[in-house]
């Protein structure tokens, strides 16, 4: 682990400021960033400690949305009674992450950035595009089980690990961030992930100095809420491939459906076309194989991950047929 | 005094049946389970040493070639680096388990990805880390072998048999299955990472690790570092999980030793994660071949077993993945093939059960494929084919007990309701049942322990045995006592100290069996010696709860003696290992569930029954059976290392991406123990149990996926992948 400073910011400003800093970094539960720097993939000169920022709160907004504050713990936001009751995709999504003790510590914001489990990140041997610019995609022609088949570019074909935000993207989450200027912005989780293309060491639309105060949603969706994570054991493993289904049916044809999807993307993943074919639809085996027809149109496998496209596909078709079932 | 015992011939007296204590085989708790639970046993890197300083191994970055430099000076001017050792003695490879000499040294040389190369030494482990990741080598590569499927194999002449004419036989068969299957490495994942404090004073060396077999560990360091072994103390009390991968020493035990020897202070290095998995043993990556011939009721006529392995050159240890094939099923044409390759791919070497664990699994998938030809159901199939001597030599088994574990697994499973394949369905889950048959190998090792009695009564049990988590503190205290009888606070044991008579070690699953023999015989001393001095025969003599009975009179155990009386047992293996087979045996049955969507399988059931002769408690050898049905459950679904095809380098090296299995994955495990004894075996009529669980644990799942679905997946683990590769297309 290389040296570095360490800051306890005790309010937004003084974060951002320290922020600021060449090579600083925000340190929320450490869960990921910690483990980085032991293994020297990252190697912040500042450790910005944001946790005593009294961002933990979950509230209620103006328009019956929530407020999620960005230090929230992960076990704290699965658990609340308003995310259980009115968000549960949320939830569901939450606690099919990493492990109870792990969701103890890890934060909302912390969460969002969490970076990817591609395991030549992970070693400081191999040449990687995200870990080191310009250095090469040891990845590619290795063991890519783990790999996107969606969204990867000629640089990275890394996936983006996280659960939760799978769920927040279905659910429309806006992110608020405040500047380095103190001035606060919410940016759709939609825009807020970048796809690699050439730079795949750029991930997020935040600049530097930029603090995640919080996570938005809107007001409770209508409609049935579905969280499926397939993974590699019951447990403790990263997607494979999940989905975040929002889905409602009305006089029995899908009025509106939101479905967002992990572990096969460099972000949690979203396609319009494909909601857009579902909608005005009576729901039926067809429909949703059109669907995912459009979802996986450009769908490309790495060698190992190959088995991803079509295990997409079936998820994405039971969880569309669970969702627009009549219940009896 | 000492008492030495030959195991020539079987020992019919079972001594310790006429015992009165009561405490063999009862599920007694570990006396050192206390101070595990609550974090205060100490283990090898926890040790409070003045004077401390850290070292951390550095890595070869290439897979093959030679160091041409190495640019210490540039961290050797960093605030708090000691040093950087670069010593010829610092180890290239690990050591075998039993080598008792020095493994591959020289890292200069490079033979896999992640080699060790240097060690820097630091006053603190961050800065060690630090510099130790920063550390520029210069190579010069070589061209290696990173592939089973690039290598050539090399046909050893004596790992090869045969009788009869297989062929033939195949040809001639009613029903003939020649299926080849595939298990990929395992790494040995103890919990306890490998670590080592070393210290010297003067030419004495005292070491403490983290080791299975010490005796031999002693042996390989002295001949590492160049000095007697009579110069070594190791100190392993206690060891978080061995697993094999600490039968022989790792890199951090000479590179500890020889950088305190620099230093003259005493030095520490422990393992990373990702350092065990490069540079302890791997378990290889084995192709395996099966051919079956039987006639229209199943009955074997043929056998064969042809397997393919890999270790580094020059390392003389392979998998031995046939070990069972000659005795487990009968038929006359049998025939073992043996083929190992040279590849550049961290050290293969023993890892849990090696052989049976993943050559039983393959045969029981083998056989449970001639079930589904014949017709005939899995259990039947088993029981036509038990032989009555070892078909390979005619030799008596010393014990067999599979047709019991047979009966007895099925009746409480409920085999009975098993149906045929994927016709079991709830909602998204498709239903079904498997099974399979244990067996390994059982083995006795030469083993000494000392027992003394002290004046007041107290017994105190003395070897260089080691507890890797499996119990034996337990055990040896409980034979003692029983021996003795006294109850078990009057009983210590002080075990993993090479200054105490040198046990068997623990691996192979022999421990319990060895180490708990030559207990019993320096037991059997001190009771004649007891005997003697209230003038009695020691058969005529009942200890219990610290008296002495004998001829109506109760005399106690304190005071009997002015000072403590002293015996040394030692056991070691003779002609009932030639003269018999002996094994252990079992049976699993498994019930799973596979996702008929995404190819996921949950084990819902898992059932095993087991038969390794006298169960000295109940509780430890429940666990350890627990233990190796959950290495089961990991093998057939979830474990692989994955080495990149272009390095041979091991890609996940971590326990977040080696995936073993985790609470979710591991429904409630029945275990049910046979009585047994078995007299050829040991005086105390036990046999090793340890890793009799793992040994075909896979394919009773494996199985129970094909009876669910109708996939058969011939290329471990079974992982979603491959099972959605055989299902339809998620209509149902
Ligand atoms: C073994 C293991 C298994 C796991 N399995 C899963 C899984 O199955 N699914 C899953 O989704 N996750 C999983 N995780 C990941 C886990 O969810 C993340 O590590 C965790 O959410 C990160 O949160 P943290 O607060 O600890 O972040 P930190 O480690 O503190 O920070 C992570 C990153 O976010 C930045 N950051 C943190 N807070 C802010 C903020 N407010 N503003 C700006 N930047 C910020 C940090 O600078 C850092 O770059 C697993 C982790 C481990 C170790
Ligand atoms: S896939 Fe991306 S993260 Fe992985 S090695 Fe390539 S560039 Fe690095």
């Amino acid at each position: 682990m290389k040296p570095f400073d360490y800051v306890r910011a005790l309010g937004p400003g003084d974060a951002t400021a320290a922020a600021g800093r060449e090579g600083a970094a925000f340190i929320a539960g450490g869960t990921n960033l910690l483990d980085l720097m032991k293994l020297g993939v990252m190697t912040p000169s500042t450790l910005v400690d944001i946790t005593h920022l009294h961002l933990d709160r979950v509230e209620t907004t103006e328009d019956a949305g929530l407020r999620i504050g960005a230090l929230v713990t992960n076990s704290d936001l699965a658990n609340h009674a308003a995310v259980r009751r009115d968000y549960a995709v949320l939830s569901r999504a939450l606690l099919a992450g990493a492990s109870g003790q792990l969701r103890n510590k890890a934060t909302t914001g912390g969460n969002l950035l969490q970076r990817t489990r591609c395991p030549y990140f992970y070693d400081t041997a191999m040449a990687c595009n995200k870990r080191d610019p310009g250095s090469g995609c040891r990845a590619i022609g290795g063991v890519t089980r783990l790999h996107a088949i969606l969204g990867a570019s000629a640089h990275c074909i890394a996936t983006h690990p996280s659960d939760m935000a799978v769920a927040m993207l279905a659910l429309g989450a806006g992110v608020e961030v405040e500047g380095a200027d103190g001035k606060r912005r919410v940016v759709a989780l939609d825009d807020f992930y970048r796809l690699p293309g050439e730079w795949p060491d750029i991930e997020t639309v935040l600049e530097p100095g930029d603090l995640i105060t919080a996570v938005l949603l809107p007001p409770p969706p209508q409609g049935r809420q579905i969280y499926r994570k397939v993974r590699d054991r019951a447990s403790y493993a990263f997607a494979l491939a999940s989905v975040a289904a929002v889905i409602r049916v009305d006089s029995g044809r899908i009025a509106s459906a939101a479905l967002a999807f992990g572990g096969i993307a460099p972000r949690p993943w979203r396609d319009g076309d494909a909601e857009a074919a579902l909608i005005g639809e009576v729901p039926s085996r067809e429909v949703f194989e059109r669907a995912a027809d459009i979802l996986l149109a450009d769908a490309q496998g790495q060698g190992g991950n190959e088995f991803k496209i079509d295990l997409t596909r079936r998820l994405l078709v039971s969880v569309l047929t669970e969702a627009t079932e009549e219940r009896t | 005094m000492s008492e030495h015992h030959k195991m020539d011939a079987p020992d019919h007296a079972r001594r310790l049946d006429d015992m009165a204590q009561g405490l063999i085989g009862t599920a007694m708790d570990r006396p050192d389970g206390p101070l595990k639970v609550s974090g205060t046993a100490t283990y090898a890197h926890e040790w409070a040493v003045d004077n401390l300083c850290h070292g951390v191994l550095a890595r070869a970055t290439v897979p093959t070639g030679r160091v041409s430099d190495v640019a210490a000076q540039d961290i050797l001017d960093r605030p708090g680096i000691l040093a950087v050792i670069t010593d010829r003695r610092l180890l290239r490879n690990p050591a075998q388990g039993g080598a008792g000499e020095a493994p591959v040294q020289d890292p200069s040389r490079i033979a896999y990805f992640g080699q060790p190369i240097a060690l820097v030494v630091a006053e603190t482990f961050e800065a060690a880390r630090d510099a130790a990741a920063s550390l520029r080598i210069d190579y010069e590569e070589t061209e290696g072998t990173y592939r089973p499927e690039d290598a050539a194999f090399e046909t050893p002449e004596d790992k090869q048999s045969s009788q009869g004419d297989l062929d033939a036989a195949m040809a001639q068969a009613a029903h003939s299955i020649d299926v080849t299957y595939t298990t990929p490495g395992h790494n040995s994942a103890a919990m306890e990472p490998h670590g080592a404090i070393a210290s010297w004073d003067g030419d004495d060396l005292v070491l403490r690790g983290s080791y299975q077999m010490l005796k031999h560990n002693r042996k390989e360091i002295a001949d590492s570092l160049g000095i007697d072994p009579a110069n070594v103390r190791l100190l392993s009390p206690y060891v978080g999980g061995g697993f094999g991968s600490k039968l022989g020493i790792a890199p951090e035990a000479v590179a500890a030793a020889l950088a305190a020897r620099d230093l003259g202070r005493p030095v520490s290095v422990a393992l990373s994660r990702q350092q065990v998995f490069e540079t302890t043993m791997r378990r290889s990556e084995t192709r395996q071949r099966i051919r079956l011939a039987a006639d229209a009721e199943g009955r074997l006529t043929g056998i064969g077993h042809d397997a393919w392995v890999s270790n580094l050159p020059g390392e003389t240890f392979a998998e031995p993945a046939t070990q069972a094939t000659p005795f487990l099923y009968g038929g006359e044409n049998r025939q073992i093939g043996f083929h190992v390759a040279r590849l550049n791919r961290t050290c293969a070497g023993s890892v849990r059960a090696p052989g049976e664990a993943v050559g039983v699994t393959v045969l029981e998938n083998a056989m449970d494929e001639l079930a589904e030809a014949t017709g005939v159901d899995p259990v039947d199939l088993r029981r036509r084919n038990i032989p009555d001597t070892d078909p390979s030599t005619g030799k008596p088994f010393s014990s067999h007990t599979l047709r019991r574990a047979l009966d007895d697994g099925a009746t409480r499973f409920g085999w009975n309701q098993r149906q045929r394949p994927g016709t079991r369905r709830e909602g998204d889950w498709l239903i079904g049942l498997g099974m399979a048959c244990a067996t390994r190998v059982n083995i006795l090792a030469e083993a000494r322990a000392r027992v003394s009695l002290t004046a007041d009564g107290r017994a105190v049990v003395e070897t260089d045995m080691t507890d890797i988590g499996t119990g034996t503190y337990a055990i040896l205290t409980q034979i003692a006592g029983e021996m003795l009888g006294l109850p078990l606070d009057r009983v210590t044991t002080r075990l993993g100290d090479t200054d105490l008579p040198p046990g068997s070690g623990s691996g192979g699953s022999m421990g319990a069996s060895s180490t708990g023999s030559a207990v019993y015989l320096a037991c059997r001393n001190l009771r004649a010696q007891i005997a003697a001095r209230l003038d009695c025969a020691e058969t005529d003599l009942t200890l219990k709860d610290g008296k002495a009975i004998a001829a109506n009179k109760t005399t106690d155990l304190a005071g009997l003696s002015d000072g403590t009386l002293t015996a040394e047992g030692h056991i070691e293996p003779g002609k009932t290992r030639e003269e018999t087979r002996q094994a252990t045996f079992g049976t699993f049955f498994t019930e799973v569930a596979v996702n008929a969507v995404t190819g996921e399988t949950r084990v819902r059931r898992m059932q095993g029954t087991f038969a390794a002769g006298r169960i000295l408690n109940h509780k430890t050898a429940r666990s350890q059976c627990i233990g190796g049905m959950t290495f089961g459950i990991g093998m057939a679904l979830t474990e692989e290392l994955m080495h990149d095809p272009r390095d041979g380098h091991i890609v996940n090296r971590d326990l977040a991406e080696y995936h073993m299995p985790v609470n979710a994955d591991v429904p409630q495990i029945d275990v049910v123990l046979l009585d047994e004894r078995d007299d050829w075996a040991s005086p105390i009529q036990a046999k090793g149990i340890g890793e009799l669980s793992i040994c075909g644990a896979g394919a009773a799942i494996t199985n129970a996926i094909y009876n669910a679905s109708g996939v058969r997946v011939r290329d471990y683990p079974a992982s979603l992948d491959k099972i959605l590769a055989g299902l339809d297309d998620g209509r149902g």
